[in-house]
C-alpha cells in the first residue's frame, strides 16, 4: 500500500459515508416514510471506493439497483440523493427517479439503473466517446465503468457490451461485483461457469483481474493496474471480478430466507470491508483509531444532516409530472 | 367459493393445472428461489409468492428457475410451447418486455401467421404490470398498450381474483400465445374463486361491474376498481354508469362497449397507459366509428400522461388516474350541451 495520510484518510472517509448513509436508510425505511424499492450496498464500500478513487471528473461510471455507494464514491452530493430518495423536489433528480435512478451527469455518474444488465452497454458507448475525444496531455485515454452484478452478468446485454467493447478497443472496464446471490438465488446456481465471471469476459478476448472485494487495499491496488492497461490507448477493454458481500437482504424488506445460519453475524465478523481497513492501517501505524473515530463521527454528522434536510425539502408539486420529458417539444 | 387473494388464485390455478396437465411448466426468475444457497430451493417460492410449494410439488423438471435473462425466457417458453409443452413464463415485471421484445413480438407473436397455420405456440407469459408502489420509471409501467398492438398474441387483465383465476386458466388451456397483465397492486385483493377445477372465463367477453344508463365507463386491471368507485359515488348523486371491465384487450369485447353507449350516448375510458396510441384510443375510435350516432358528447379519456412514470408519491398520484378524475370526467360528459 502506497498511499499516503490524506489519501488513506479520503478512502475511509468515503467508504464510512456510504456505510452510514446505508445504515441510516435502513433504520428510515421501515418507519414508511422512503417510498419505493431501495436496494443496500452495505458491505461492498470497498469496491466502489477503491474503484472511484482512481478516477477523474473525465472518467465516466455506469451503475445498478444497487448504486449508493457508486454515487457517493463517484463524488455525487450527499444532500442531493438523500432528498432524492425522500422524493424531494430539490433531490439530484427532483424526486423523478429516487433510489434507483440517481445520476449526476457532470460528476461523470450515468444513472443507477432499475434494469439488470441495462449498465454495460452505456457504459461502453462512454467508452466509445472517451476513445473518440483521444488520450490527454499524458497520453492517457479517460475510461469508462460498468458495474454489474453476479446476476447482471447472465444478461445478454453485458455479453454483447463485452464483445463491442472488444472488437472496437473501447476504453470500458467491466467490474463484476459478485456478491454470490442474484436476489435471492446463489451464484452456485445461476452463474454457469462454475461460479466465476471474470473467465466469461476471458473468453471475449479481454484481460482480466480478479481481487477480494473487502480489501480496499486489495481493490484498490488491482485497479491502478487495470486502469494503467486501459488508459493506454490501443488496449481496449478490461474486466475485474471482486468477491464481495452484501450485508442487508436483497431489497429492504427481504426476509433472506436463502441465507445459512449465523450467515450475517459471519459476514460482520469477518468480511467487512470497514473493520478490515481499520486493523490494517493502525496496525501498520499510518492512521489511529482516533483518526479515525473522527472521521466516523464527521461521516455520522453528514448522514444526520442529509436526513433533516430531506425531512425539510420541498416536495414536487403535481404539476412537475410534465417537466423534463422532452428538452424542446 | 372460496374467499382468496388475487396472487393466490394464480398461484393455485397454476397448480392446479400443472396437476392437471403434466405438458404445463413454470419458468421464470426466482420462481424456485434459494436455488443454489444455503437455504435451498423455496426459501422464496417467487417474489409475487405465485409460485410457492411449485419445486417441491413438480420438481426441477417442469419447475424450471432461471438466470436473469429475459430474452431467454421468453424465447424458451416459445420454444417449449413449439416443441409440444404449455409453458406459464414469468416475467417479473412487465417493464422488463424491453429486455425480451424480440422473443415475444417477432417470434412468439408471428409462429402461426408466419409459418401457415403449422404451428401451435401455447405460452402464457405473465407479466406482473402497474404503478402504485413508487417503484419509479422502471418498475411501474403499464404495457397493455404494446401487447394488445401485436397481432398473434392475446392479452387478459384480470381485475378481480375470480377473473384471475378464471383467464389464467383459459390462457393456460388456449392454444395460442397469451399476455397475462397481473396488477401488482391487485396481489393482495380479496374475493370469492369459484371452486370448479375447470372454472375459466372465455376471452372477448367484458363483465358488467356496474349497471347504469347514463355513462358508459370502460376500464381494465386496476382501473376496474377506480371506475367503481367513481361509479358508486356518482350513484349518490342520481348518476348512473355502466362500469365495463375489458377482462382481456385481444380480443377485444367491442359489441359489450358499443351496446353501453348506444344506451348511455356517453363514454368515459380509463387506461392506466400514456395517452398516445393505447387502448384509450383505440376503443376511442371504435366508437366514434361504430357508434357515432348514439354519441351525445365528446368522449372522455382517463389515462397518464404522455410522461414516464414518476418515483415520489406526490408525482406518481398526479400520474395514475384516481376514481376522482374518472368521475370529474363523467361530469364533464354529462355537463356538455
Ligand atoms: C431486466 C431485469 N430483470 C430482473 C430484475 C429484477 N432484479 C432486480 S435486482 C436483481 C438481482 C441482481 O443481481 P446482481 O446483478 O447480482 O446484483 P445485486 O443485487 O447482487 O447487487 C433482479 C433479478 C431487474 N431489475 N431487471
Ligand atoms: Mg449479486
Amino acid at each position: 500500500m502506497q498511499l499516503n495520510r490524506e489519501a488513506l484518510t479520503r478512502a475511509y472517509r468515503q467508504m464510512k459515508l456510504i456505510r452510514e448513509f446505508e445504515e441510516r436508510l435502513h433504520e428510515e425505511i421501515q418507519t414508511g416514510e422512503i417510498a419505493g424499492f431501495t436496494h443496500l450496498y452495505c458491505g461492498q464500500e470497498a469496491v466502489a471506493v477503491g474503484v472511484c478513487e482512481h478516477l477523474t471528473p473525465r472518467d465516466k461510471i455506469v451503475s445498478t439497483h444497487r448504486g449508493h455507494g457508486h454515487c457517493l464514491a463517484k463524488g455525487c452530493d450527499v444532500n442531493g440523493m438523500m432528498k432524492e430518495i425522500w422524493g424531494s423536489q430539490d433531490g439530484l433528480c427532483n424526486g423523478k427517479g429516487g433510489s434507483m435512478h440517481i445520476a449526476d451527469i457532470d460528476k461523470g455518474m450515468l444513472g443507477a439503473n432499475g434494469i439488470v444488465g441495462a449498465g454495460a452497454p452505456i457504459a461502453v458507448g462512454a467508452a466509445l466517446s472517451n476513445k473518440i475525444d483521444g488520450p490527454d496531455d499524458d497520453g492517457k485515454l479517460a475510461i469508462s465503468i460498468a458495474f454489474s452484478g453476479d446476476g447482471a452478468c447472465n444478461q445478454g446485454t453485458t455479453f454483447e457490451a463485452m464483445n463491442l467493447a472488444a472488437v472496437t478497443k473501447a476504453p470500458a472496464i467491466f467490474v463484476f461485483e459478485n456478491n454470490h446471490y442474484s436476489e435471492h438465488t446463489g451464484d452456485a446456481y445461476a452463474v454457469g461457469t462454475s461460479k466465476d465471471i471474470a473467465s466469461r469476459a476471458e473468453a471475449f478476448g479481454m484481460k482480466v483481474w480478479r481481487a477480494d472485494g473487502t480489501d480496499f487495499f486489495a481493490v484498490y491496488d488491482c485497479m491502478r493496474e487495470v486502469l494503467d492497461y486501459v488508459r493506454t490507448p490501443g488496449n481496449g477493454p478490461a474486466a475485474v471480478e471482486f468477491d464481495t458481500e452484501r450485508f442487508f437482504g436483497h431489497f429492504e424488506g427481504d426476509p433472506q430466507r436463502y441465507r445459512g445460519e449465523g450467515e450475517l453475524d459471519r459476514l460482520r465478523a469477518t468480511r467487512d470491508c470497514i473493520k478490515k481497513f481499520r486493523e490494517s492501517v493502525t496496525g501498520a501505524k499510518l492512521l489511529s483509531d482516533e483518526d479515525l473515530d473522527k472521521i466516523d463521527a464527521e461521516a455520522l454528522d453528514a448522514i444526520e444532516t442529509a436526513v433533516q434536510e430531506s425531512r425539510k425539502a420541498p416536495r414536487p408539486q403535481p404539476e412537475n409530472v410534465l417537466d423534463n420529458v422532452y428538452i424542446s417539444y | 367459493m372460496a374467499k382468496l387473494m388475487y396472487r393466490d388464485a394464480i398461484r393455485n390455478t397454476i397448480f392446479q393445472e400443472m396437476q392437471r396437465d403434466e405438458r404445463v411448466v413454470v419458468l421464470g426468475e426466482d420462481v424456485v428461489g434459494g436455488m443454489g444457497t444455503a437455504g435451498g430451493p423455496e426459501a422464496i417460492g417467487g417474489i409475487w409468492s405465485t409460485s410457492t410449494g411449485f419445486y417441491d410439488a413438480f420438481g426441477p423438471e417442469r419447475v424450471i428457475d432461471t438466470p436473469i435473462s429475459e430474452s431467454a425466457i421468453m424465447g424458451a417458453a416459445g420454444g417449449l410451447a413449439l416443441a409440444g409443452k404449455r409453458p406459464v413464463a414469468e416475467i417479473m415485471f412487465a417493464d422488463f418486455i424491453g429486455v425480451c421484445m424480440d422473443q415475444l413480438w417477432n417470434q412468439i407473436a408471428k409462429f402461426r401467421y408466419m409459418f401457415g397455420g403449422k404451428s401451435v405456440c401455447p405460452a402464457v407469459i405473465r407479466m406482473p404490470c402497474g404503478a402504485g408502489y413508487n417503484a419509479a420509471a422502471q418498475h411501474s409501467q403499464m404495457i397493455s398498450q404494446f401487447v394488445t398492438n401485436m397481432p398473434g398474441i392475446k392479452v387478459a387483465m384480470p381485475a378481480t381474483p375470480a377473473d384471475a383465476c378464471g383467464l389464467l386458466r383459459q390462457a393456460i388451456r388456449d392454444d395460442d400465445p397469451v399476455v397475462f397483465l397481473e396488477h401488482k397492486f391487485l396481489y393482495a385483493m380479496s374475493g370469492e374463486v369459484p371452486d370448479d377445477p375447470d372454472f375459466c372465463v372465455p376471452f372477448g367477453h367484458a363483465r358488467l361491474a356496474r349497471a347504469g344508463e347514463d355513462v358508459t365507463i370502460v376500464a381494465s386491471g386496476m382501473m376496474v376498481g377506480y371506475a367503481e368507485t367513481a361509479a358508486d359515488d356518482l350513484a349518490q348523486d342520481g348518476i348512473g354508469c355502466d362500469v365495463i371491465d375489458l377482462r382481456t384487450t385481444s380480443p377485444l369485447d367491442e359489441e359489450a362497449i358499443l351496446d353501453s353507449v348506444e344506451v348511455t350516448g356517453r363514454l368515459v375510458i380509463v387506461d392506466e397507459a400514456p395517452p398516445r396510441c393505447s387502448l384509450a384510443t383505440d376503443i376511442s375510435a371504435l366508437v366514434a366509428n361504430k357508434a357515432f350516432a348514439s354519441l351525445k358528447a365528446p368522449i372522455e379519456m382517463v389515462t397518464a400522461p404522455h410522461t414516464p412514470v414518476p418515483f415520489a408519491r406526490e408525482l406518481e398520484g398526479a400520474y395514475l388516474p384516481s376514481p376522482v378524475k374518472v368521475a370529474a370526467a363523467v361530469r364533464k360528459t354529462l355537463e356538455y350541451r
